[in-house]
């Protein structure tokens, strides 16, 4: 009997390669390309007078310049809106190369091709542009006053506002005996993959082709824009995606600027144009995430349970808005949390700034949610001097699945489908040792030191539609390929994908071998992201195995003079269920799938016309059949299925220098059934990772005139593994309803929570408001300060009714 | 994050490297390690035309210790490492404040190529080892083709990242005095991360004798422009080891008072003067205890915990016995 591979925590696949330096990222792929660099705006806001070039083009080596008069056709529009929504009020996209204006630092604005990027570099320094400065537009609070406007024409700088409703929040709110408000802010912080952006796009003169090697997370996307913008016929653009050194959210975003303008200069030039971000480029010309102005209001009863709750949110998105308003609608979709609400209103304003732009960046948007949800969750507690845990207790969801009442990112009707919140917060509270702290916080302070305890829950909608694919091929040699569209940039997809057709088709896990992100081989997909490859493509792969698996047994049938329906696959071999006398291989199989006239090797002679006793007087190929052990299918949900988990911290605060350290990290975390537990663990420590860096280190220091003060790794402080805390998991595994193997996405959950955590540990271990993150020590010392001069209460009571 | 064109020189010997000094003093650079000056260039922040490589240079790879016993001088050459420096037993043994220091300066990787006399020559009032030489009352050796002059810290520092060295010399060697017997150094500093700069820093001498202490000598980074170093020994002196919670308070005052830290996106000044004073005070406790009689550095760090971690807050996070509160597994569970 082969041991069902799901469930087994087996070593990634394609570690050995990668991390013995095989790994190949579209720089490697590069070959004899010529290279591109680009000259961007030094500043935030301004008009584009004039462009001379002259100066580049007598350095020997500089092959073309163009400005934004060099681009062709569509590809001299606007970029495209991607993700149009009914909240989006003045959609505004940049272009390929900057037109009349620029709206942030580090805006494209010339290309310049040479032979190497030495020389392109050269030449752009050599490139002057002539600005009419405005005043920049920077941060929230001056882009919802509105004196300055980003865009012309525009009244003020609001890209989206809605407000969504569940039941009636003011009679909630009046009939509250209790009533808090609290003012939050959330900063700015970036994915930062190792391997930035990059685009190789190769131009194939005699075929009228463009082939395009992108780090991006869609090739199906980047083809379909490709080609639309290049006015090309779909067929002759092809987009795939190598190896990719991360991308958390960042690449989902297509066409760059970049991407469009070097897949032009290859088609111009009739031939092969490389573009590899560099590491200040990637903080000034990418995407940003996560700054937010919120508020909420919130009224409970004596006994901690929520009767309204009413949130109003100022997100920062940027320059442009390329990618939507993903990131706050996912703010505004999960603000509810693990919780019943019986009534809520959220509006948000999506307002435009003259800085980079704001796409999803792991937990999109979520964890800002997670912020204003919990944070209410801890005043509640203090003021009704609850433990923080039972206030979350007497408000979880209880009944599954429960309807949120709310319009996901998918366009679907938001239900929490599976899990069991009671469950979980009894085993984080065994984890972490909760009810056995106030005894260790005691032992902490006689020793002069100062601890303390913080707890983040949340929910998170994963494996959004609309759909996955699944391609798998049997060889005659028994190598099962298989393919799915969407793209790799380390989710371990060669190993899980792998467990998962190995199972169904049983045949050794080494047999099969996974690739990606390449539209040559599938052409329909949607991309990674939103913790959706294992739930979509997972399914539409275990669905294309069965598909295989019936067709195997169906020519196994006919072969073993058995029904099909008394037919298992044990370690490669087609045999009658308990009797392994009569079997045959899955590899022979393949090679009767498949009618030959010519017997290339000693295993085809079996499917040639002559292997036959008799001749059959029907066609090899019947009909609504086709050749060959190879199918395809795909799998599309109804709603994104909603996963879950609860964080909780044990922070140290220096009295003296206010230095923070995280001591213990504990997860709870319920993704369904896990495919491949340690690649699970791997996700959430990464996850928690990240999270670190949002609640400690990593802010963008824009200054007034919208320069990037810390565009590199020097004074942008992402938590180095010294940083990051040992991270204890523990895991539970309610199936979703959802789709076959019952998986729920788990690629961004460490992070959603994790800053909020730590939050929470901190204002317990200090008895001071948390309103503001990422906190440093700087800043914790002052707001001791100030606090000692103001009042100690948690929260601020606007109108207690009672 | 290509830069400009330019030469690179690589001169096998002090004499090919003096004249090439001085044929290209308008627009030349040595090159040692690398580690400040390569991501300079990339970034396109300067922009030299010939960069004379000293890695290969004979004679400037000296690490010794010599002198009479109690007059030890430490001698390290301009391309020896800051790693090599932190690794060397004898140099631990002579001066423990070296090697202390080096382990907050950035990482083992960067400290595998950056070099200790590229440090004292780039003069970054971040930088722990101009900070080290000075306190320690160290020099260098400067050559060119005019000729040979030793220089104090003192002399050397004339502002953040300048220093009073000529285009067409070049720093051969530095000189670090060993610690006086009796005498007891330290250094800590709290990073934003390990091995970033730090916030603040502070390196210590404590002078001993007969439990009495008899000078206090204190150097900063971050928090001064140059490496001048503050002579406490009239605030201290006389006092026994086991009673200078009497002085601390003055102690610190006189550090807050001395030092001049400017504000930036990761502290304010009125935080690094406050940290400064901290870390003095902590410092100059551990040294005094009476347990710390031989320099506590003298062990000398080769592998494992060498990050650096921040301020030694006293409280380790991973020790407690917090009855299953602190994970006493820890990381070494992962």
């Amino acid at each position: 009997m082969t041991t069902r591979l799901f469930g087994q925590k087996i070593t990634r696949r394609e570690d050995p390669r990668l991390l013995t330096g095989h790994g190949r990222y579209v720089d490697d792929v590069s070959g004899t390309a010529i290279a591109a660099a680009f000259v961007r705006s030094p500043h935030a806001h301004a008009d584009i007078l004039d462009i001379d070039v002259t100066g580049a083009l007598d350095i020997d080596g500089v092959i073309a310049v163009w400005t934004y008069e060099d681009l062709p056709g569509q590809a001299a529009e606007r970029l495209p809106m991607l993700i149009p929504h009914p909240s989006i009020v003045a959609p505004h996209t940049g272009y390929a190369l900057a037109k009349d204006h620029v709206n942030f630092v580090g805006e494209p604005i010339v290309m310049v091709i040479a032979k190497d990027r030495y020389i392109a570099e050269d030449a752009a320094n050599r490139i002057d542009v002539d600005y009419s400065f405005k005043e920049a537009v920077v941060g929230v609070e001056q882009s919802r006053e509105g004196t300055r406007i980003v865009h012309e024409g525009m009244d003020d700088n609001v890209a989206a506002h809605i407000v969504q409703k569940v039941g009636d929040v003011d009679s909630g709110l009046d009939s509250a005996p209790y009533v808090l408000e609290l003012d939050l802010e959330f900063e700015r912080s970036a994915c930062m993959p190792m391997e930035g952006k990059g685009v190789v796009a190769s131009w194939d003169p005699g075929e009228g082709s463009l082939e395009v090697h992108s780090s991006t997370q869609t090739s199906t996307g980047l083809r379909a824009v490709l080609a639309a913008k290049l006015e090309l016929p779909l067929t002759k653009v092809e987009v795939i995606t190598p190896d990719v050194g991360g991308a958390f959210g960042v690449k989902i975003n297509h066409p760059w600027p970049e991407e469009l303008a070097v897949a032009c200069a290859a088609r111009a030039l009739e031939t092969t144009v490389k573009w590899t971000e560099d590491r200040r480029e990637h903080f000034i010309s990418s995407a940003h995430e996560r700054a937010q102005t919120q508020w909420v209001k919130v009224g409970f009863d004596d006994e901690g349970r929520i009767l309204g709750l009413d949130v109003k949110f100022w997100h920062d998105n940027g320059a442009y808005l390329p990618y939507g308003v993903i990131v706050p609608l996912n703010t505004s979709t999960h603000i509810m949390g693990p919780y019943v609400i019986p009534s809520f209103r959220v509006e948000y304003w999506s307002l435009y700034t003259n800085t980079v732009i704001v796409t999803p960046y792991r937990g999109a948007g979520r964890a800002h949610a997670v912020f204003m949800m919990e944070r209410t969750m801890d005043a509640i507690a203090a003021e009704l001097g609850l433990d923080r845990t039972e206030v979350r207790l007497r408000n979880f969801v209880r009944d599954f699945p429960h309807p949120m009442g709310l319009r996901m990112q998918d366009g679907a009707e938001g239900y929490i489908d599976s899990g069991d919140f009671v469950a979980s917060m009894a085993r984080l509270k065994e984890l972490v040792g909760w009810d056995d702290f106030e005894s260790y916080r005691e032992q902490a302070r006689s020793e002069g030191r100062r601890v303390g305890l913080g707890i983040a829950c949340y929910i998170e909608s994963t494996g959004a539609g609309p759909y996955e694919g699944g391609h798998i091929e049997v060889e005659t040699s028994g190598r099962v390929n298989v393919w799915t569209g969407l793209t790799t940039h380390g989710q371990a997809h060669a190993t899980v994908f792998a467990q998962i057709v190995a199972d169904e088709l049983g045949v050794p896990l080494d047999n099969v071998h996974v690739s990606t992100g390449d539209t040559r081989k599938l052409s329909y997909s949607v991309g990674t992201w939103g913790s959706r490859g294992a739930v979509m493509a997972g399914n539409a792969l275990h669905l294309t195995a069965k598909k295989v698996k019936e067709k195997a047994l169906k020519i196994a049938g006919e072969s073993l003079e058995a029904d099909p329906q008394d037919l298992e696959i044990v370690d490669g071999m087609i045999q009658v269920q308990g009797d392994p006398s009569s079997s045959m291989p899955l590899a022979a199989v393949s090679v009767l799938s498949n009618p030959l006239r010519y017997a290339f090797d000693e295993s085809a002679r079996a499917a040639t016309q002559f292997a036959k006793e008799s001749a059959a007087d029907e066609p090899s190929i019947k009909g609504g059949e086709q050749p060959g052990l190879e199918e395809q299918e795909f799998f599309s949900p109804v709603r994104s299925t909603v996963a879950n988990g609860m964080h909780a911290a044990i922070v140290e605060t220096d009295p003296e220098t206010a230095d923070i350290k995280i001591l213990r990290y504990c997860v709870i975390h319920d993704c369904g059934p896990m495919v491949n537990p340690l690649v699970v663990e791997g996700q959430v420590h990464g996850g928690v990772a990240q999270g670190v860096g949002g609640a400690l280190y990593e802010k963008m220091a824009y200054d007034t005139d919208g320069q990037l003060l810390n565009a590199s790794f020097m004074d942008f402080l992402m938590p180095f593994a010294s940083e990051v805390p040992h991270v204890e998991t523990d895991h539970l595994e309610t199936p979703s309803p959802l789709n076959p193997l019952g998986i729920k996405g788990a690629g961004e959950a460490g992070t959603i929570p994790a800053a909020t955590a730590i939050a929470s540990a901190i204002e317990d271990a200090e008895r001071i408001p948390i309103r503001s993150m990422p906190l440093d020590p700087s800043t914790l010392w002052h707001m001791r300060t100030s606090h000692r001069e103001g009042d100690n209460s948690l929260s601020r009571v606007t109108s207690p009714n009672h | 994050m290509k830069p400009p064109p330019l030469r690179i020189h690589r001169p096998t010997s002090i004499d090919q490297t003096l004249d090439l000094l001085s044929e290209h003093s308008v627009s030349g650079k040595v090159l040692a390690g690398g580690q400040s000056l390569v991501p300079v260039l990339n970034m396109r922040l300067a922009a030299p035309s010939d960069l004379i490589d000293i890695t290969g240079v004979s004679g400037l790879d000296e690490l010794t210790v010599s002198g009479p016993e109690g007059q030890q001088e430490i001698a390290v050459g301009a391309t020896v490492t800051h790693r090599q420096v932190e690794r060397s037993v004898d140099i631990a043994r002579a001066n423990p404040l070296l090697a202390e220091a080096l382990r907050f300066v950035a990482h083992p990787a960067v400290r595998n190529r950056g070099t200790t006399v590229g440090s004292l020559a780039h003069a970054d009032p971040n930088g722990e080892m101009p900070m080290i030489l000075a306190l320690t009352g160290g020099s260098v050796d400067v050559r060119s083709r005019r000729g040979i002059r030793t220089l104090s810290a003192e002399e050397l520092n004339v502002g953040p990242l300048e220093t009073c060295l000529e285009s067409d010399e070049l720093i051969t060697r530095a000189i670090f005095p060993a610690l006086p017997a009796g005498s007891r150094a330290g250094f800590d500093e709290l990073a934003r991360r390990s091995g970033d700069y730090g916030l603040a820093g502070v390196g210590m001498i404590v002078d001993v004798e007969d439990e009495t202490v008899t000078g206090l000598r204190c150097g900063f980074i971050s928090v001064t422009d140059i490496p001048e170093v503050l002579d406490l020994g009239e605030v201290v002196s006389g006092t026994q080891i086991d009673e200078v919670a009497g002085v601390v308070s003055r102690v610190v005052d006189a550090v807050r008072d001395f030092i001049d830290p400017g504000g930036d996106i990761h502290a304010t000044a009125d935080y690094r003067r406050h940290l400064a004073g901290v870390i003095a005070s902590r410092l100059f406790r551990r040294l005094c205890r009476t347990d710390n009689a031989r320099i506590q550095g003298a062990q000398v760090h080769t592998a494992g915990n060498d990050a650096g971690n921040g301020t030694d807050t006293g409280a380790d996070a991973g020790s407690g016995t917090g009855k299953g509160i602190e994970n006493d597994t820890g990381r070494r569970r992962a």
